[in-house]
């Protein structure tokens, strides 16, 4: 872990237009270091913006944001080395092997020789890819593809992981997996900021915020989402939140 | 970090590697990598034939003479035409050469040889298919000067001198007329611009496309090393091709290497520069590979046309000669047939690799400019 402080991301201000179109409207959040933390919200809701901005693929057009204590804009190619993002399309080479990816990856994120060799197959082992090494990563099935991506994104161990919609399309049994491997992650000491569609996995977070039209309309943990708002599950806040939104649009 | 240790473990080196393996796998690329070079040779190198020769011609004799079949004999051993026979009439001739097996025809009057010996000037007819101009072009002057060349012959014999002029034609760099001379060392700069324009471009797009230039953004690559190892790759392929080509135009073709072939191989640097950043700019354009394989062929054309590839430049009108100024492909031309077929060095070679020099310089700094917007 850098000594830089027990925050893992630290946004104040943030606003990203494309033309006339706000997509991210003043968005304060700060999320601390070992926490599993989801960004909820309809299509559209800037959840993506926001992660590409955290990721340096956008830059800001007003705001400051800091990942695992360094700037995005002025110390981009810090936050790079500490962070892993699997996006919704994954970013696999459809025509290399499992094991080409994930060697592809690990040497880009600067892992040589021994070190990488031993990193690799513990971690082929821990995600149960080892019998799929020698096969093209286009032939996998959308669920080993996502545990190969994740793979990807995390044989450096970075500090801060972001999950963009990552199990979009792929089975439940996959998913649970999925999950049990990103609380495997969070134990470690990875921070972890997700976006979802599904409510089962929201509530599987440990804090929540919902962005509605590119604002931040709600902070907390499930629990308190629950209790402030009245409703029984995360499902029935969210569809709430969405009506309000678009009521206070209208 | 030592500068040997630094650049070892340089993030260039996994793309560079990466780049490879996806050659290799990739079947369509891979063709057109290794397949391209023999068939290009030898469509090319056999197939486009500019020069025009053995023109299938049938002759109606009207004055079954001593004199007309000396005529005939001077007019076949010109080259231009195959005499394959005689026909009775000139509707035989109309015939013949409506059925396209023939495209020439001689006519000798019935009074060629008595006019001849009464030394009066008597005409012969040469009817000739003109539908395709460079052809006909091709056998009309054959015509005149075998005319010529007969006439003289006759004008000796009667007044029993010698001709007072003789031109001794010297044809230097390619003595035999060859297309394949002019040709093959033009496919090399064809095979570089299809390898470094279109083949890297889609690969660029590809990467897009399926998402994983972005995912190469968010690691600490850089966009130096990114783009160094997108493009070195195509480089390397480049030389193995170009080495190819070489190497079969000289065991196939008979080519000259009269030059150096290091000269050759570092004047090929800015043109591949320059291709190299039409590709990169073809792909900041192109939303998917088919896209960016219009866009290519649509750069393609001109190349193959206007380049002075095929059709000598000199023969064009002026608008497409400008045109063709406006091609690195031109100006790389000029360097391949200077150094294979002349055999001349930098000292006369050297406003051609200038313009080469500033076409990567300009093309480089655009597109790369525009690359690195698309990456943020």
């Amino acid at each position: 872990m850098s000594a830089a402080g027990a925050l893992a991301i630290e946004i104040a201000g943030l606003r990203k237009t494309f033309g006339e179109l706000a997509a991210v409207e003043h968005l304060d959040l700060t999320i601390t270091r070992g926490e599993v933390f989801g960004l909820l919200g309809p299509n559209g809701s800037g959840k993506t913006t926001t992660i590409r901005m955290l990721c340096g693929l956008l830059t800001p057009t007003a705001g400051k944001a800091s990942v695992v204590g360094y700037d995005v804009e002025t110390e981009a190619e810090m936050v790079r080395t500490k962070i892993g993002y699997v996006s919704q399309r994954y970013g696999l080479y459809d025509d290399l092997t499992v094991y080409e990816n994930l060697r592809f990856y690990a040497t880009v994120y600067g892992l040589h020789g021994r070190e990488r060799a031993v990193r690799l197959d513990a971690h082929l082992a821990a995600l149960g890819l080892d019998e799929y090494r020698t096969r093209l990563a286009g032939t996998l099935s959308g669920g080993w593809k996502q545990r190969l991506a994740l793979a990807c994104a995390t044989a450096h161990e970075p500090e801060m992981l972001f999950l963009d919609e990552p199990t979009a399309g792929v089975d439940p049994a996959a998913r649970r997996a999925f999950w049990n491997s990103i609380y495997e992650l969070a134990r470690h000491g990875t921070t972890i900021l997700v976006t979802t569609h599904y409510m089962d996995e929201a509530e599987r977070c440990q804090r929540l915020a919902f962005l509605s039209r590119g604002h931040l309309i709600a902070l907390g943990t499930v629990q308190e989402i629950l209790a402030l708002f009245k409703q029984p599950t995360i499902e029935e806040v969210f569809i709430e939140l969405q009506r309000r939104d678009e009521g206070a649009a209208a | 970090m030592s500068a040997f240790a630094r650049l070892r473990q340089s993030r260039f080196w996994p793309m560079l590697w990466k780049e490879f393996i996806q050659m290799r796998r990739d079947r369509l690329t891979f063709l057109m990598m290794t397949g391209l070079p023999a068939i290009q040779l030898v469509l090319f190198g056999y197939a486009i034939q500019t020069d025009v020769r053995h023109l299938r011609t049938v002759v109606l004799d009207e004055s079954r003479s001593a004199e007309s079949r000396a005529l005939v004999a001077t007019i076949g051993n010109t080259g231009n035409f195959d005499i394959i026979g005689n026909v009775a009439n000139r509707n035989a001739i109309r015939d013949a050469i409506q059925g396209g097996d023939v495209q020439a025809a001689l006519v000798i009057p019935p009074d060629y040889e008595r006019e001849i010996k009464r030394g009066r000037t008597v005409a012969v007819q040469m009817i000739i298919d003109a539908a395709d101009p460079q052809t006909a072009a091709a056998a009309m002057s054959g015509a005149v000067l075998a005319a010529q060349a007969r006439s003289t012959e006759i004008i000796g014999q009667r007044f029993r001198i010698a001709p007072p002029l003789e031109m001794r034609v010297r044809p230097w760099y390619n003595p035999a007329g060859r297309s394949a001379v002019y040709i093959v060392p033009g496919v090399i700069g064809i095979l570089l611009t299809i390898t470094l324009t279109l083949i890297t471009g889609i690969a660029i797009v590809r990467e897009r496309e399926r998402g994983t230039l972005e995912q190469l953004i968010v690691t600490p690559i850089g966009k130096t090393s990114l783009m160094l190892g997108k493009l070195v790759p195509f480089v390397v392929v480049g030389y193995v091709q170009m080495t190819v080509v070489l190497v079969l135009g000289m065991l196939i073709f008979d080519i000259p290497v009269r030059g150096s072939v290091p000269l050759l191989y570092v004047l090929t640097v800015p043109f591949m520069i320059a291709s190299l950043g039409v590709g990169l700019l073809v792909s900041t354009f192109a939303r998917s590979q088919a896209q960016a394989m219009q866009m290519t062929f649509f750069f393609m054309l001109p190349n193959i046309l206007l380049s002075g590839y095929v059709f000598p430049r000199i023969s064009m009108p002026l608008p497409a000669q400008w045109i063709g100024l406006l091609l690195p492909l031109t100006y790389y031309l000029k360097v391949l047939r200077g150094v294979l077929l002349k055999g001349v060095g930098l000292a006369d070679l050297w406003r051609p690799t200038l313009s080469l020099a500033a076409f990567a310089v300009v093309l480089l700094t655009i597109s790369v400019r525009r690359f690195s917007k698309t990456l943020e």
